[in-house]
């Protein structure tokens, strides 16, 4: 193999490991769209305050990393909780562009107390993970890690919706709200519960962030719009669509940044989804209505 | 064990149902007719708490359901098949069943309540994997019905279970009622399709626009003149 074919396979393989917590974010944010009907615009800000979680608990107060990270996780469960019921419950029957600017609002209000309570310095947990060298090329062991986490959480999420009742529930919801009394669901139970498993996503997410970027309070600007792009492509509410999706713009930011640079990357994936808005507006794997 | 004492109910301004006053004894069949418009969905949607009655009362079997949230009155033994049968369309024929079982008494007893629903419809148990959306209207139809009776409800409430379906399907469908009632649960049925409706109930009510015109037993309607001429073209 030449030096830039192995480049290039490190690349696809580092677009791949990256596209996982990708994945794991647009479901989070599927799941809450599809069920809820309202899309959380300040989804990577709760990330942000996830990965400030894991790195008091784990390096400021010096938890084990198995308390530390079930805690974080928590942490954004209740927040997500609290964002509804603070937040979305009031305004579910309003207008959209009012939703939109409320959970504007909190991504403002959530970048603001991070400053003002964590102060604008680069934190991270300070773990040095290795470096692996499987054939030529060299994989980072936090990525894999993180990647390897992502999967088993969307899996854990895939048997939730798939095999509970609870899970069955909160998919029929985005297909037919009005009669969910019918069946004897209450729906602001399941709204509360999927806002939970919405944040507890974002936590698991921060805890695989924080293993390979720095947090500061400004943080989730890098890769909130890449979330966004994704779940828009993938079919606002579509977790299939999300999931594929995930993986384009991950290969796209990693091997266009191979190119160029990494901020070429992410010039790429803006390009590339802007072409695509024209060409598919629906998204991926819209359904026809 | 069913009764609505001069209920009132509507949408925003609007009045849909004036004084209505109604009654089903256990076993009953009972038939609700009356004209498009005359809030027969309406009072099926009062019933099992869709929507709340503006006024009067609406008593099963003692309790006062104006105090019980619509999520809690399936529980009670109330289970209603909405007008246009309302599946899940993009889950499985087995999902939505499963969704029909989603109180707590019916998970305990899921897979006896589909052995029975499998039963009575064993087109159903072929299709179990089948996306419900796909499905065709008659077997949506039975879909509706079996997951309304997978929470072992002591009353179904069926809103015009004939209407869009071809007339060998709907002759299945009456069919199916007069099998339903006679294994001993309590009907409540919205119709159409009066002449068919009025072979299976045992008493009927005449809806026109939000009041009861009528009612009496299925002989009596169906031999009084002004209903044979509005509604069995005679
Ligand atoms: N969601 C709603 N909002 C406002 N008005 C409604 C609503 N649903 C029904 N109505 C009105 O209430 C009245 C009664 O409607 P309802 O659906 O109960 O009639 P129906 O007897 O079931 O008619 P059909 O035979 O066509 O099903 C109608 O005038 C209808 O326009
Ligand atoms: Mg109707």
């Amino acid at each position: 193999m030449g030096i830039f074919d192995i480049f290039l396979l490190e690349a696809v393989v580092n677009g791949l490991l990256l596209g996982g917590v990708l994945a794991l974010l647009a479901l989070g944010l599927n799941l809450i769209f599809g069920v809820i009907d309202v899309v959380w615009i300040c989804y990577a800000e709760l990330v942000m305050i996830g990965m400030y979680a894991i790195y008091y608990f784990a390096s400021a107060y010096g938890w084990p990393l198995w308390l530390a990270v079930p805690a974080a996780i928590a942490v954004v469960a209740v927040l997500g909780v609290l964002l509804h019921v603070l937040v979305i419950s009031p305004l579910l029957g309003a207008e959209p562009i009012n939703q939109l600017l409320a959970t504007g609002g909190v991504l403002f209000f959530l970048q603001s107390f991070a400053t003002v309570a964590f102060g604008i310095e680069f934190r991270n947990l300070g773990l040095r993970l290795p470096v692996i060298e499987v054939g030529d090329i060299f994989i980072s062991y936090a990525r894999l890690l993180a990647f390897g986490c992502a999967l088993a959480g969307m899996l854990a999420v895939w048997l939730f919706l798939s095999r509970t009742y609870t899970g069955t529930a909160i998919r029929a919801i985005s297909q037919d709200r009005q009669i969910m009394a019918l069946m004897g669901v209450d729906t602001r139970r399941i709204y509360l519960i999927t806002s939970a498993v919405g944040g507890g996503l974002a936590g698991l997410a921060a805890c695989l962030l924080v293993l390979q970027y720095d947090v500061h309070p400004f943080v989730g600007l890098s890769f909130g719009p890449i979330i966004f792009m994704i779940c828009v492509m993938g079919g606002l509410g579509n977790m299939l669509g999300g999931f594929i999706a995930a993986f384009i713009f991950a290969e796209l930011i990693s091997v266009g940044g191979l190119f160029l640079d990494l901020e070429w990357g992410y010039v790429f994936a803006f390009v590339f989804f802007i072409a695509m808005m024209f060409v598919r507006p629906e998204g991926l794997l819209a359904r026809r209505s | 064990m069913l009764q609505l004492n001069a209920v009132d109910a509507g949408y925003g301004g609007f009045r849909a149902l004036f004084g209505v006053s109604l009654e089903v004894r256990l076993g009953e069949a009972v038939g609700v007719i009356g004209p498009n418009g005359a809030g027969k969905t309406t009072l099926m949607r009062v019933i099992s708490g869709l929507i709340r009655p503006r006024a009067g009362t609406i008593t099963w079997e003692g309790t006062d359901l104006a105090s019980v949230p619509a999520h809690r009155i399936v529980e009670l033994g109330i289970a209603h098949v909405p007008e246009n049968r309302r599946l899940f369309p993009r889950m499985t024929v087995e999902e939505n069943l499963r969704m029909g079982a989603f109180i707590p008494s019916a998970r305990a007893r899921f897979a006896e309540r589909l052995d029975f629903v499998y039963d009575l419809f064993p087109r159903m148990k072929e299709r179990r994997s089948q996306l419900a959306g796909t499905m065709s209207g008659g077997e949506q139809q039975m879909c509706a019905i079996g997951r309304a009776l997978m929470s072992s409800p002591k009353i179904l409430l069926m809103d015009e279970p004939s209407a869009g379906l071809a007339p060998v399907i709907v002759q299945q469908v009456f069919e199916l009622v007069k099998r339903i009632r006679e294994s001993g649960l309590t009907v409540l049925i919205v119709e159409q399709n009066v002449q068919q409706v009025l072979r299976v109930v045992d008493r009927a009510y005449l809806l026109d626009a939000g009041s009861i015109r009528m009612s009496g037993t299925a002989a009596e309607l169906a031999a009084n003149e002004s209903v044979r001429e509005a509604y069995l073209g005679i």
